[in-house]
């Protein structure tokens, strides 16, 4: 192929194999093709600029090598350009990028900050990449746009990839789960009129909103109140709300409560309708949320495009985890194009420092926390929740999904090579409330809840 | 003394000194809790909404004279399909009571489905949401087009049909040279109302999809609670719906004769 002739040899031609104008018919040139992947980018890298300098006339490039030589050449457009930075910087991204142009969907809350901040702060362009972030109305929207190829890749919640890979509440499609988003975040918050029912037993009736069924809100605040005796299913209601609208029913007396993720705890309390309850990171520490998901056959089909846009949400999500950078990150992310929110509240979920609705001041700085890492038994977990609760039916395969959805092991290269040091295994056992999770003993972990319907 | 409708002009301006400044004293009273917002902070966003009309900051940010223009590019396109399909068979409908009795039980059932009910099978089978909601605008508005095409169709006048027959007009002839102006009036009425109801639709279509539209303003902004927003948007709904039914009713005038 033509881009792999030596372009600073004055006997080659670039122009391509089948060309038979006047200077291709002449023979001479010698083949020279380099025979290593990096030794072809190289190529393909210089002969692209060559090509450029001289306007895609071949007969100039060959006479001007003949007259002044290779050499001159190469470092004439050297010192006008850096070849080396352009050449590392197509190496870094695992060759040329097959589509430059994305979209990418997310929900307007603080748990999709990485996939949002990457946009207005530059991530995805230091990655070579021009992405459009869509700001979309709800769950079940942004799971069909994504299925439809509206959207490249998407924000979804972390149950979201492992059941569209399973088909259960969807059409089956494998999903990849590259990335985590974030972790914790969430809240309980209850209406004003509620302050004074504190213990979840007390439930009994309420009416809760969670954002999904095949959420960590959903799978968490069931958790929540089974451990307090209630059953999820038959003492409380809990109906799927689009986070956006979970403050509107609170004031409208629709429900009394949610499991929601931020900005809408904190609005709530900002509108004054609702107090913050408890923190999802009371419940479990470091709980996975929000997910940036694709379909497998983006990844396979566009690997470098794929891989560029992974790389662009670890490494944002490696920035927004610094408390240092949450102030300018609310900035970013609060004007109108992305949540809509005022700074004020979504400053006070990035940084911790918070009203609960009640008059306590709180200082808690993890209160939301990113960490990219997909650990399989997070996905453990979430399967045992949805057995445990009969969103699936008969003998799951934990292991196989998880490892298949969540791509711990190309995560963890790519922060490897971002500069940081990926966990050495991908299960780990969690505590939850107080009861052991053990990711080697899932079924044994399903079969312990008293209250359960599998 | 005044002209009838100098003195109406005169009282539709006074109810709505009256209304607007209820409003504003309702808003300003002293008292706790939430408020909607007044008319004077209303006017002032509307002024700053409207010296921007079209500015674009982003996918997810642009101005209203924009994303009306994406409702309104929606509904024209649903709309006029649905016209294309309505007319011709509603036609064949009204000259044909076999072909009416065949199909009159599949429009009774389908038309009184709401449009949104559509939605996600749309969604799923089309695979595009833009074309979904040009859908569920051309599913909406078909029926008033159809049925009043063939009620209208159906009650031309025999006379005019007779003379037409002693003309020896063919039935292609007859059927355009002298049902359709006869029935135009009523077509047109089927128009009118369709174009109201996909107005309507159309709303809640972008606030289900989003993306862009004044259903998606409407939304985001709901997002943010941000109500002086939502009732400049509701303005602006009534005044575009307004208009479309404005120039239909133009069209109307156009087409109606005296018997």
């Amino acid at each position: 192929m033509s881009m792999f002739r030596n372009p600073f040899d004055p006997e080659t031609k670039l122009h391509s194999a089948g060309c038979t104008c006047h200077s291709c018919t002449a023979t001479g040139a010698k083949d020279d093709t380099p025979d290593s992947r990096e030794g072809l980018i190289d190529r393909v890298v210089e002969s692209a600029l060559v090509r450029e300098v001289f306007g895609h006339h071949d007969e100039s490039r060959r006479n001007f090598l003949r007259l002044a030589g290779g050499g001159t050449l190469a470092a004439a457009i050297a010192s006008v350009l850096p070849l080396d930075a352009v050449k590392a910087a197509v190496k870094e991204s695992g060759g040329p990028l097959e589509k430059k142009d994305l979209k990418v969907g997310f929900i307007p809350i603080t748990c999709a900050t990485p996939i949002i901040m990457a946009a207005p702060m530059g991530f995805y362009a230091k990655h070579g990449l021009n992405v459009e972030v869509i700001k979309t109305a709800g769950w079940a929207v942004i799971r069909d746009k994504t299925l439809n190829k509206e959207y490249d890749a998407a924000h979804m919640l972390s149950p979201m990839p492992l059941a569209i890979t399973m088909g259960v509440g969807s059409a089956a499609q494998p999903y990849y789960m590259p990335a985590v988003e974030n972790i914790n975040g969430q809240a309980i918050t209850l209406a004003m009129k509620h302050k004074d029912k504190r213990d979840p037993k007390q439930w009994k009736g309420f009416k809760f909103a969670v954002p999904f069924d095949y959420s960590m809100h959903n799978f968490l605040l069931r958790y929540y109140v089974a451990e307090a005796g209630l059953d999820p299913d038959k003492d409380i209601q809990i109906r799927a709300v689009p986070p956006p609208e979970m403050v509107a029913n609170l004031r409208a007396d629709n429900i009394d409560g949610f499991l929601g993720p931020d900005p809408f705890n904190q609005r709530a309390v900002y509108e004054g309708v609702g107090f913050i309850h408890i923190l999802t990171k009371e419940l479990w520490d470091g709980h996975p949320c929000c997910a940036f998901a694709a379909s497998e056959e983006f990844a396979k089909t566009q690997p470098n495009t794929f891989a560029a846009l992974f790389k662009s949400i670890v490494d944002a999500t490696h920035y927004a985890a610094k408390p240092e950078n949450r102030a300018a990150i609310a900035k970013a992310i609060a004007p109108k194009n992305y949540l809509n929110q005022p700074e004020e509240v979504v400053a006070a979920v990035l940084t911790g420092r918070y009203d609960d609705g009640l008059g306590n001041k709180k200082n808690v700085p993890n209160r939301i926390d990113f960490n990219p890492f997909p650990w399989h038994s997070m996905g453990v977990w979430i399967l045992t929740q949805m057995k445990r609760w009969g969103y699936i039916k008969g003998d799951v395969n934990y292991k196989q999904i998880a490892e298949q959805v969540y791509r711990a092991a190309d995560c963890g290269k790519i922060m490897k090579e971002l500069g940081y040091t990926p966990p050495k295994t991908t299960y780990a056992k969690y505590t939850i409330m107080g009861k052991a999770f053990d990711p080697a003993k899932p079924e044994v972990y399903v079969k312990s809840f008293k209250i359960k319907r599998a | 003394m005044w002209s009838l409708p100098l003195r109406a002009a005169i009282l539709s301006v006074l109810l709505l000194a009256v209304l607007l400044g209820a409003w504003e004293l309702a808003v300003q009273a002293p008292g706790a809790g939430a408020r909607v917002p007044g008319p004077s902070k209303l006017f002032a966003h509307a002024v700053q909404e409207l010296s921007h009309p079209f500015y674009d900051a982003g996918p997810n940010d642009k101005g209203i004279g924009i994303q009306l223009a994406y409702s309104i590019g929606r509904v024209l396109a649903g709309y006029s399909l649905a016209a294309l399909l309505a007319i011709p068979i509603g036609f064949v409908i009204g000259m044909s009571p076999m072909w009416q009795r065949a199909l009159d039980p599949y429009i009774q059932v389908l038309k009184p489905i709401s449009p949104l009910a559509w939605m996600p099978l749309a969604l799923y089978v089309i695979k595009d949401s833009g074309a979904s909601s040009i859908f569920v605008i051309f599913i909406c508005s078909i029926w008033p087009m159809l049925i009043n095409t063939a009620f209208g169709v159906a009650s031309v006048r025999r006379d005019y049909i007779n003379v037409a027959r002693t003309h020896e007009l063919s039935r292609f002839e007859t059927a355009t040279q002298v049902i359709l102006p006869a029935a135009a009036p009523t077509i047109l009425t089927g128009m009118r109302i369709s174009i109201g109801i996909s107005w309507l639709v159309i709303v809640a279509a972008e606030m289900l999809v989003g993306g862009t539209g004044i259903g998606y303003y409407v939304w985001n902004e709901w997002n943010n609670l941000n109500l002086a927003s939502v009732i400049f948007s509701i303005l602006m709904i009534g005044v575009i719906g307004m208009l479309l039914d404005l120039l239909l009713a133009r069209a109307q005038r156009l087409v109606q004769y005296a018997d």
